[in-house]
């Protein structure tokens, strides 16, 4: 039989099983084949806090989803056109963001008496006829994997490992991917392990097979490259970019990056990704807990490394004294938190955007901190390497506000050229003539970085209040006030070293939305998409949250109406309100889940109707 | 090469004049109370310093929070007054970046073991270059007067007006269970032993952990005076030396045998033992520096002072360091343009 081959501008499919099925794996070959063919993409890994939570279960599903096209792509797409489910746990948690009409391919196996039962269904969906809007796929994927695995001799449980290979190769064949990448991504992988290589490649080229040779899909897609800005491209999630700034930063300003960090959810992946360059000679110190990552990085900043460390929301709770310090003692120190549903423990695997009152704010008495967010995955590697640059030439601790959703996100990004990235960093002092630990910058107002090894300029510092210049401790009022004023007006004069903000849009008019960090995709989206239907709305996404830069102030005055959309209970809104005294409307979601485009559409629509 | 490096590749290594007690002495006025076991501890340390032959700009003390904790600021050389009980971890971060440095910790029983208590066994375990002098006074002092983790079960202070019903550590056998390599007691009123113990120390390769009885004269005076105070101290104390026979008593005249594996104090005197019945030192017996540590909380033995424990096993930071050069020899030196081109990449054109 023949098959249609229809053209599609982007499609979003949605990979779905146990947490133990391997859907991340499948969602991340899925991308990285589709990125080198050069469509623009975003993804959005969804997954349980519980590593292999019981089989079957609704809590255990794990969950990643693909947006690509041949336009651009901003979000991980609102709702998926192809939801591959392989288990009734999978099809019930996701089938709602399933579009109308759109395709499920069901592992048929899946669907025993026990696994519907643990999902909560009294029938099986796949016969009942309730799944009759949507185009429905049910393949036995577990007997066709054994079935082609079956003269191999491998443990069952090995042969079911293979069975998401089945459904990539399904996928590569339904929207016209090649498989080379994933063939050679195998080979490299299981490199010890031969059996396992060639189970697995069976089994891809078997699902591949299985779509081009089986009547039940009519129809196979194709999605044309994106025409995007020419250069050299790679797939990036944020935390690698985070870890890859910072490695940046160090070769930039030729100082040895220290890493002192406690492993926690979604931050660990750039203590991973750190340890595994030593080449760059990056020491990554695993601390005994968040204060120990936090103390042992000053100590380093103190003997003159770039220091960094990382943490999510719990964890910055936890260092929040040692920040004061840093402060205090006017040290570099780069503090990145990949921020989750929280408080306290709350959802370790969901992103949020809830700390950045924390973040601004969060220290005993007046400590301020430069606040700084990525808005895309490969953002952050920009992000971390500005908060590297304010850190050194101002002596402070920065702190960089990513999430769970860039975090673990990935999109193409256009490869920088080394030379592009300026050279940044430190002047040491060295010069012990009229030497004052605590004299100024007069530009910069930051304090001489003198480290220990340095002849002539043994001096202490510490967390009690320093005199002015001398930096030896005092109690003297006036010298108490002059020296909180000091340090704020260092963190203020910051705004008349970073670029001035740009809307997207008109530069005036009805309706401004403004966002910050991770919400860039979502609100990009709505907002050209109601442009494009004739509304006076305009985009405002803010990387500088503390200090505002310069023309914040100006940009706000020029709209009627501004929205503020955040993954929070209106934290930025309360930041503008009382900042720039305007009746800034908050718009909030607290799921543990990223913003719709659609919901901030509808809210725009509602404010300009 | 790496700015660090380029900056200081010029500072001596060595002091270029013979140094002085007094040119450890910063310029800022001591402010202990008077009579505090402090005074006599920065006294000892300033007069063994010279003898490291080290320049000052290579010698950094950190400290946490507590009246011990204010020593850096009377040291002349880098120094670092932190946070309450922080002082391991940022000496740690210290040392692990610049392994040139000496890097001193100064804490205290509240400081050390309290609030600072998981940094400071972190770092015994891990064994890095770091010499830490805990003040013992079994008080909290700066804050006036409540009961520390050192204070003995029953103590009335401020905080505990019906007693302390907290059961006590014994510093010296936490070190030795958190796998300290070097574990080490002495006392604020005898200057000798502290300036041995404390050139014992410096002299250490490893977490040296130095557990110092000081005597607090406003809120816990004389809790140690059974060891210090000249008609008590001999009979009460047991000065270790290695590969020498335990020996105590003001007459010399008392020994410690194993019965077992429990000390116990037989006398020498009365001819049913002699010094070869009696246990002989080894600063490098694992089982024994259990045994020694955990004399301080037996009755009726004396309290073992000097270096009970220095073994000789591998640094963190020379171990990271092996590991940086292996990847350098394998993989080459990083190279940025490399590794963001590195894996999976595309052309669009």
């Amino acid at each position: 039989m023949s098959k249609t081959l229809k053209n599609l501008d982007k499609v979003t499919i949605r990979f779905a099983g146990d947490s133990g099925d391997g859907m991340q794996l499948t969602g991340t070959q899925f991308t990285n084949t589709t990125a080198t063919l050069g469509n623009d993409l975003s993804t959005f890994p969804d997954y349980p806090a519980e590593i292999r939570a019981p089989a079957g279960t609704l809590f255990g599903v794990s969950g990643f989803q693909i947006h690509f096209g041949s336009t651009e792509i901003n979000t991980p797409g609102d709702f998926c056109d192809v939801l591959v489910a392989m288990n009734p746990a999978a099809l019930k948690v996701n089938l709602r963001n399933l579009c109308d009409g759109g395709i499920i391919i069901a592992n048929k196996d899946g669907f025993s008496p026990k696994n519907l039962k643990l999902a909560g269904y009294e029938q099986n969906p796949l016969e009942d006829g309730s799944l009759q809007k949507y185009q429905l796929h049910a393949v036995a994927i577990t007997t066709l994997t054994q079935n082609v695995l079956q003269d191999m001799g491998l443990s069952n449980k090995l042969v079911d490992r293979c069975k998401n290979f089945f459904a990539l190769g399904m996928m590569y064949w339904m929207f016209s991917r090649p498989m080379d990448l994933s063939l050679s991504w195998i080979q490299q992988k299981f490199a010890k392990t031969p059996e396992i290589v060639d189970a697995n490649i069976r089994v891809l080229k078997s699902g591949y097979a299985f779509g081009e040779t089986t009547e039940i899909f009519a129809a196979r897609y194709e999605v044309k490259p994106a025409s995007l800005t020419k250069g050299k491209y790679r797939s990036i999630t944020g935390n690698e970019a985070a870890a890859w700034g910072m490695i940046a930063a160090s070769v930039k300003s030729k100082l040895e990056l220290f890493l002192g960090s406690y492993p926690i959810t979604p931050a660990s992946d750039i203590l991973h990704e750190l340890s595994h360059h030593k080449n760059f000679r990056v020491k990554t110190f695993q601390a005994e807990d968040e204060i120990a990552g936090i103390t042992a990085a000053i100590g380093a900043a103190y003997g003159g490394a770039l220091a960094l460390t990382t943490t999510s929301g719990p964890g910055m709770a936890l260092k929040s004294e040692a920040m004061g310090l840093a402060v205090m003692v006017e040290l570099p120190l780069v503090i990145i938190d990949v921020q989750r549903g929280s408080p306290s423990t709350g959802l370790p695997t969901k992103t949020e955007q809830a700390d950045l009152l924390q973040a601004v704010y969060g220290r005993n008495s007046e400590a301020p901190i430069p606040v700084l967010a990525p808005i895309t995955p490969a953002d952050c590697f920009n992000c971390v390497f500005e908060a590297s640059r304010i850190a050194l030439k101002y002596m402070t601790p920065v702190i960089v506000l990513s999430d769970g959703y860039l975090a673990n996100g990935a999109e193409p990004w256009m490869i920088p050229s080394v030379d592009s990235l300026p050279e940044i960093g430190p002047a040491f002092r060295t010069d012990p003539t009229d030497f004052q630990p605590y004299s100024r910058n007069e530009k910069t107002l930051a304090r001489p970085w003198a480290i220990p090894g340095t002849p002539g300029l043994e001096h202490r510092v510490g967390g009690l209040e320093k005199e002015h210049l001398t930096g030896n401790v005092s109690y003297d009022p006036e010298n108490h006030e002059f020296m909180v004023r000091m340090r704020q007006s260092k963190i203020d004069g910051i705004a008349d070293d970073i670029p001035l903000a740009v809307v997207d849009g008109d530069p005036k008019g009805e309706l401004l939305v403004v966002g910050w960090g991770g919400t860039y995709g979502a609100i990009r989206t709505a907002v050209e998409s109601r442009r494009a239907a004739g509304k006076s709305v305009s985009h405002l996404q803010l990387k500088y949250i503390h200090p505002f830069q310069k023309n914040i102030g100006e940009i706000l005055y020029s709209y009627k109406q501004v929205l503020v959309p955040e993954l929070n209970l209106g934290q930025l809104s309360k930041l503008l309100r009382s900042k720039f005294l305007i009746p800034a409307i908050s718009m909030n979601k607290v799921q543990g889940l990223p913003f719709m485009s659609s919901e901030i559409e509808k809210k725009i629509d509602e404010l300009l109707s | 090469m790496r700015l660090v490096e380029e900056i200081l590749k010029d500072a001596p290594a060595t002091p270029e004049t013979k140094l002085t007690g007094k040119d450890f002495q910063s310029d800022q006025d001591v402010r202990w109370c008077p009579g505090c076991g402090d005074y006599s501890i920065l006294a000892q340390v300033q007069r063994v310093m010279p003898d490291l032959n080290l320049p000052r700009h290579r010698m950094a003390f950190v400290s946490g929070i507590g009246c011990s904790s204010r020593f850096p600021y009377y040291m002349d050389t880098y120094g670092f007054h932190s946070i309450h009980g922080r002082a391991t971890a940022i000496a740690s971060g210290l040392k692990i970046s610049r392994p040139d440095l000496t890097v001193w910790v100064v804490t205290g029983d509240g400081d050390g073991l309290s609030i600072g208590g998981n940094h400071l066994i972190h770092l015994c375990r891990r064994n890095i270059d770091i010499k830490i002098l805990l003040f013992n006074n079994q008080i909290y002092g700066l804050t006036k007067g409540q009961y520390s983790p050192t204070s003995e079960f029953g103590k009335v202070t401020k905080s505990t007006p019906h007693g302390s019903i907290d059961h006590p550590f014994n510093p010296a056998l936490l070190a030795v269970g958190a796998e300290a390599s070097f574990v080490a007691r002495t006392l604020d009123r005898d200057p000798k032993h502290l300036q041995y113990v404390i050139r014992r120390a410096a002299e250490h390769r490893g977490t040296s952990f130095v557990e110092i009885y000081q005597n607090c004269n406003v809120f816990n005076d004389g809790a140690f005076f059974a060891f210090t105070e000249k008609d008590t101290k001999d009979d009460n104390v047991l000065a270790l030396e290695h590969g020498k026979p335990m020996i105590f008593g003001k007459a010399k005249d008392k020994g410690i045998r194993l019965d077992g594996f429990t000390p116990t104090v037989v006398s020498i005197a009365d001819g049913a033992y002699s010094a070869a019945d009696l246990l002989v030192h080894n600063e490098k017996d694992t089982i024994l520096s259990a045994i020694l540590a955990r004399m301080a909380d037996l009755p009726k033995l004396p309290r073992p002072i000097g270096v009970i424990y220095a073994i000789d096993r591998p640094l963190y930071e020379a171990e990271l360091a092996r590991q940086l050069e292996a990847a350098v020899t394998k993989q080459g030196e990083g190279d940025l343009e490399k590794l963001l081109n590195s894996g999976d990449t595309w052309m669009i054109n």
